[in-house]
């Protein structure tokens, strides 16, 4: 499924957080995007999520609806007190085939079996999410994602702050997930990761310092040139490319 | 048979007196409503929202009262289109100002609660005014009854269709709005159903009281389990049961009867308090009882 970026400027209340995107994303990809904080990461995968409405330009997503993609955000919306166990959590992700009203039936149940199996979780299917450690609900999330069988895969952050066999194991199923022709895009901050297990590579600093395959892409210069701009000495360039912009417009 | 029972002081009051029968069944109706639609309420984080709105009825009761005296058609009406259009409004605001969904109902509820007494007093004597604010749960007539039983009907059918919904929206809206297009349905429709049940919970025990059987019971119940089905039924049990003693003790102590039947579902949440395995003694008396929370 691919993603086409035309001019694309995200932000919040007018201020700009990402911007003039241009490319595209081809079907099958596993790309990271990395960057200094603030470097508009998690608004591009908002925008690619159909969640931001673009202050200029636009994102041409092939016809895939916004329920189609599987998107994981850093701070994960879910209300952990709430009454509910990991299992019915899980089967959540299966909401596209099951909505509001059908049963489980035999074949549902195994699938959502093999998908707490698949993260790790089974003989914790009958705990409530809210006595998970990080790593468990992480891993409960991924299980939703996987039931979701989404052609496209947005993780924001997905190993916060989870420990090495969590991001281990989570890491193969992305790879699964890339295998089976999916198209993953993952925020990440840890370089040495992306560079083991993503080929390629979006390096964005509120706009495009570097696209490409993730070794030259994450050369010294470009990360220095990355961190000048998000230091603030980018921030005059920003302004001018936006004034000029108006003045243009 | 029937010597025998009333004879004992736990059943004699609701076997000699038709009032008490009509309060209990009254009272049986709000438990199987509205104590459901507390559980969800509660697990939204929305237990003072609740208050909120219960409030924003008055001035919509206080018109039809105002237009046709104590009258259960023009009070119920006027009470649900109050609420629904502070539910929506207070929504609107939360969702496109910078004031948050709780200052925005605290503005609405203040609003409606002055404007409410307000317009009884400008016909209405004191008399008229408690019971508009603390309900006439032992004078509900059969109109009164049919409609308490009718909205608990639509509010249990209503839940139990929608019920992995209404559970998706309480426990991660944010996943129900990416993956349906039921999300605005969950959200107006759980709405639609709290305004339902403070309207019957008005008649029955007063806007300031209607948001007590819904919340207690589930707060109680939530100290005792940890799985939405077994939830829904203890929070249920519990308010029956405390709006039976209830009842009784405003019957034997001459007591206010609705503030009575809140007092004891208060008791009941301070018990589970104590002896619930999740409230926080239990857990720090007994350390051996491992209850995953």
């Amino acid at each position: 499924m691919q993603i086409c970026f035309d001019n694309l400027t995200l932000g919040y209340n007018r201020h700009p957080a990402v911007h003039h995107l241009r490319g595209e994303v081809a079907a099958g990809s596993l790309l990271a995007i990395v960057g200094p904080n603030g470097a508009g990461k998690s608004t591009l995968l908002k925008g690619i999520a159909g969640e931001l409405r673009p202050l200029q330009g636009r994102i041409d997503r092939n016809g895939l609806q916004r329920r189609q993609i599987a998107y994981l955000t850093q701070q994960a919306t879910l209300d952990t007190s709430f009454p509910i166990i990991v299992h019915d959590f899980v089967a959540m992700g299966l909401w596209r085939e099951i909505g509001a009203f059908s049963g489980l039936d035999r074949a549902r149940r195994a699938r959502i079996e093999t998908a707490i199996a698949s993260v790790g979780l089974s003989g914790l299917e009958g705990r409530p999410i809210g006595s998970l450690s990080g790593g468990q609900l992480q891993r409960a999330l991924f299980a939703r994602v996987l039931l979701q069988d989404a052609p496209l895969v947005l993780l924001d952050e997905p190993y916060g702050a989870i420990d090495a066999a969590s991001v281990r194991d989570l890491a193969a199923l992305v790879r699964h997930w890339h295998s089976e022709g999916r198209t993953v895009i993952a925020v990440l901050h840890d370089l040495e990761h992306v560079r083991q297990e993503y080929p390629e590579t979006l390096l964005l600093a509120r706009e495009v310092v570097a696209r490409g395959d993730t070794v030259s892409v994450l050369s010294e210069a470009n990360l220095l040139r990355a961190r000048q701009l998000a230091e603030g000495r980018g921030e005059e360039a920003h302004a001018a490319i936006c004034h000029s912009d108006r003045l243009g417009a | 048979m029937t010597e025998t029972l009333s004879s004992l002081p736990l059943f004699s009051p609701f076997i000699e007196f038709g009032f008490m029968r009509r309060a209990l069944a009254g009272c049986l109706a709000l438990s199987l409503g509205a104590t459901p639609v507390g559980v969800f309420l509660m697990l939204r984080r929305m237990s003072l929202a609740g208050d909120a709105m219960s409030h924003a009825i008055l001035p919509g009761a206080a018109i039809g009262y105002l237009i046709a005296g104590l009258s259960l058609p023009a009070m119920t009406l006027g009470g649900l289109v109050a609420g629904l259009a502070v539910a929506v409004l207070a929504g609107g605001v939360a969702r496109n100002t910078v004031i948050k969904e709780d200052a925005s109902l605290a503005t609405f509820y203040l609003l409606s609660l002055s404007a409410g007494v307000l317009i009884i007093s400008l016909r209405g004597s004191s008399v008229d005014l408690l019971h508009v604010l603390f309900g006439s749960v032992l004078a509900l007539d059969d109109a009164a009854l049919f409609l308490l039983a009718g909205f608990a009907t639509l509010s249990v059918v209503v839940l139990a269709i929608g019920l992995r919904l209404f559970a998706l929206e309480g426990c991660d809206p944010a996943f129900l709005a990416r993956i349906s297009r039921l999300a605005p349905l969950a959200h107006y429709g759980f709405m639609i159903l709290l305004v339902l049940n403070l309207v019957a919970g008005f008649h029955a025990l007063g806007t300031l009281m209607a948001v007590g059987i819904m919340i207690l019971p589930a707060a109680a119940a939530r100290l005792w389990v940890c799985t939405l089905g077994p939830l829904l039924l203890i929070a249920v049990l519990a308010a029956f049961f405390g709006s039976l003693i209830g009842l009784l003790l405003s019957y034997y102590a001459n007591l206010p009867a609705g503030p009575a039947i809140v007092l004891t579902l208060g008791a009941i949440y301070l018990l589970s308090m104590v002896v619930g395995p999740l409230g926080p003694l239990a857990s720090h008396w007994r350390p051996d009882w491992h209850f995953e929370r």
